[in-house]
This record gives structure tokens, C-alpha cells and sequence, in this order.
């Protein structure tokens, strides 16, 4: 049996995608069959983030459709071994998605990896709804900001009544909150809301703080997912992320601002 | 800390500390909504009924808000009375 993660938010651009695409191609790196789905109907764009969009053939729809075969909408990524894309249909609408569907190829995909890693679109309708049913573990990614965070509170909301885990009586969705696009030196001065801040408005276990960085937009420009930049403080503090969430005791990194130069530390920063 | 550091006013009065409050409050009331504590529409509206048997005030002066703090409920009726 796989492990079904969704990685959701209810705000948009918060870093869903980013974090879809790091987290899978990170437990694929460390040797996990892995395979994550875009359930954004509409609006694919996971394929952009992984590189793989001039490959696509078939999508989600057409495998639940039964327009073609599920190993034929398969996508298998050609810089990481054990990874997988199942890319999300760019023409219909967001209705195309059905439980029965969703399920029938969730539990195809249950036979063959060890982790189905579901990117939701944002909001709280039906693509989220059906990306989140089948979770048994939630990423909530979140941003230090107060629109995200009260999102993130109504995303937890649903998945602790909704979901299949909460309206069949079982064991809640296990979940986890990922603070994204956090800058410690906003923090330091106070224009930021800290982890602190967050862990104890949505009381839930922190998974990770993934910094703030231009690494993420350059790996989204390249299509190559920022995990796989080593050197870049993004890309590391997702490799700690999935190490984290493989049950690896890893500190957390990129709490403070850089250390800066004597001039600079002198007058370098006004504002 | 730099020098302009010094000059500046230091966390505790920087816009996070707003930013955690205000979600503090609706994070809490919209918890108790989704609880099924749906009825604070209602009440504000029975107990606007009552007020309005003796004074006269409107709708908008009056303001519920149930908010949770360390395991504590508090709740809090704001009713402002015309002049």
C-alpha cells in the first residue's frame, strides 16, 4: 500500500506546486518509488515545474475517462530514477474529476509505488476536495502571512471533517505544516510572522521552513525541481524536509538571516 | 544588529505582532463556527431582540465575539448604546 500525501493550502501561490515537485522528486532521490499527480484541472502546471510538459500524451481525465491506458499518461522522469508524473488535463473543466475515478486510479497507482504525492489546486472546491479525500498525510504549505494562514486553518477544517480518513471514522490525516518563503530577516524585524507565530495559531507539527530564495524561481525557469539544486539554501532545506518526513531526526536550517559582512553588518540593510 | 538597528523600533512593535493578534481572534472564531458553534448569528440576533425591548439601538451597534485563550472561552457582547 502506498502512502497518499497531498500537498495543499487553500491560498494560491503559496508554493504548492514547488512543494509537490520537490517533495516527490526528494523521496524518489532517496531510493522510494514515487509518483505525484496535478489534480489542477485547468491549469497544469506541474509538468512545467518538472521539466516533463512537451512530453505529455495522455493526462488524469483520460486514464479515469478510460481514454487510455494509466501506464500510457504515465510520465517517467528522466533525471530521477523511481519518479513519476501524472500530469492533470489542460481542457476540461475541474468537474472531470470524480471520487469513484480519483479512487479507481489511486488504487492502481497503490500497487506499484510507495508514495502518491497529490498536488491540489488552490481554494476549497471540487479539484481540491478530490486531491485532499484519499490523503492518510497532509503538507500544508503555508506562508508567514496572515491570508495564508487562515487559509491553511480552513484547509484543516475540512480535511479533519471531510475527508475520507474523518467521514469513514478513521484515523485522522496525519498533518504536517510547511512554512514556505520565509525570511528571517523580515522576522528579526518584526515584519514577519515567526514560526512561533504559525505553529501556534494552526497547532500542528512543523514539518519545515523552506527560506525565502531565488533558487526557487530559477528552478522553476529551468524546470528542474530546487531540490536538486545542493547548493542552493531552498533546495537543501527541502532535502532536510523529506529527510524529516522520512522519520530522519534533521535540525532546521535557514532560521536566521545570512551572516553578513563587517560593512555590510555596519550599514548595509537600511529598511 | 547595525547601526540603523539602533535607531529602530525593535520587534514587539513591528506589523507581526498586529498580524498574529487579528489571526489569533479569527482563527479562533472561525474554529467555532466550524464546531458547530454556529449559533453566535442567532444569539447576537435574540439577544439584539432583547436590548431593543428597552433601547432602542440598530444592528450594527451591537458586536459578539467569542474567542479562545489558553483552554479559556471568552465571550464578548458589545452593544453600543445611542447617545
Amino acid at each position: 500500500m502506498a502512502r497518499i500525501i497531498v500537498v495543499t493550502s487553500g491560498k494560491g501561490g503559496v508554493g504548492k506546486t514547488t512543494t509537490s515537485a520537490s517533495i516527490a522528486t526528494g523521496l524518489a532521490l532517496k531510493g522510494h518509488k514515487t509518483v505525484v499527480i496535478d489534480f489542477d484541472v485547468g491549469l497544469r502546471n506541474l509538468d512545467l515545474l518538472m521539466g516533463c510538459e512537451r512530453r505529455v500524451v495522455y493526462d488524469f481525465v483520460n486514464v479515469i475517462n478510460a481514454e487510455a491506458e494509466l501506464h500510457q499518461a504515465l510520465i517517467r522522469d528522466k533525471r530521477t530514477e523511481n519518479l513519476a508524473i501524472l500530469p492533470a488535463s489542460q481542457t476540461r473543466d475541474k468537474e472531470a474529476l470524480t471520487l469513484e475515478g480519483v479512487e479507481k486510479v489511486l488504487n492502481q497507482l497503490s500497487k506499484d509505488f510507495d508514495f502518491i504525492v497529490c498536488d491540489s489546486p488552490a481554494g476549497i472546491e471540487h479539484g481540491a476536495m478530490m486531491a485532499l479525500y484519499f490523503a492518510d498525510e497532509a503538507i500544508i504549505t503555508t506562508n508567514p502571512e496572515v491570508s495564508s494562514v487562515r487559509d491553511s486553518d480552513r484547509i484543516l477544517g475540512i480535511l479533519q471533517s471531510r475527508s475520507r480518513r474523518a467521514v469513514e471514522n478513521l484515523e485522522p490525516v496525519k498533518e504536517h505544516l510547511l512554512l514556505t518563503r520565509y525570511n528571517p530577516d523580515r522576522v528579526l524585524r518584526g515584519e514577519m510572522l515567526d514560526i512561533q507565530d504559525v505553529e501556534e495559531i494552526l497547532a500542528i507539527p512543523l514539518l519545515g521552513v523552506i527560506p525565502e530564495s531565488t533558487a526557487v524561481l530559477k528552478a522553476s525557469n529551468q524546470g528542474v525541481p530546487v531540490v536538486c539544486n545542493n547548493d542552493s539554501d531552498a533546495g537543501q532545506a527541502y532535502s532536510d524536509v523529506v529527510a524529516r518526513f522520512l522519520g530522519e531526526e534533521v535540525p532546521h536550517r535557514f532560521l536566521e538571516p545570512p551572516k553578513k559582512g563587517f560593512l555590510q553588518r555596519m550599514f548595509g540593510g537600511i529598511g | 544588529m547595525n547601526i540603523m538597528q539602533l535607531f529602530r523600533s525593535r520587534k514587539a512593535e513591528g506589523s507581526a505582532a498586529i498580524a498574529k493578534e487579528r489571526l489569533r481572534i479569527i482563527v479562533a472564531h472561525e474554529r467555532g463556527s466550524r464546531n458547530g458553534r454556529d449559533f453566535l448569528p442567532a444569539m447576537e440576533r435574540d439577544i439584539l431582540k432583547v436590548v431593543q425591548k428597552y433601547i432602542a439601538v440598530q444592528q450594527e451597534c451591537i458586536d459578539i465575539k467569542l474567542d479562545a485563550q489558553d483552554g479559556c472561552s471568552i465571550l464578548e457582547v458589545n452593544v453600543q448604546l445611542p447617545d
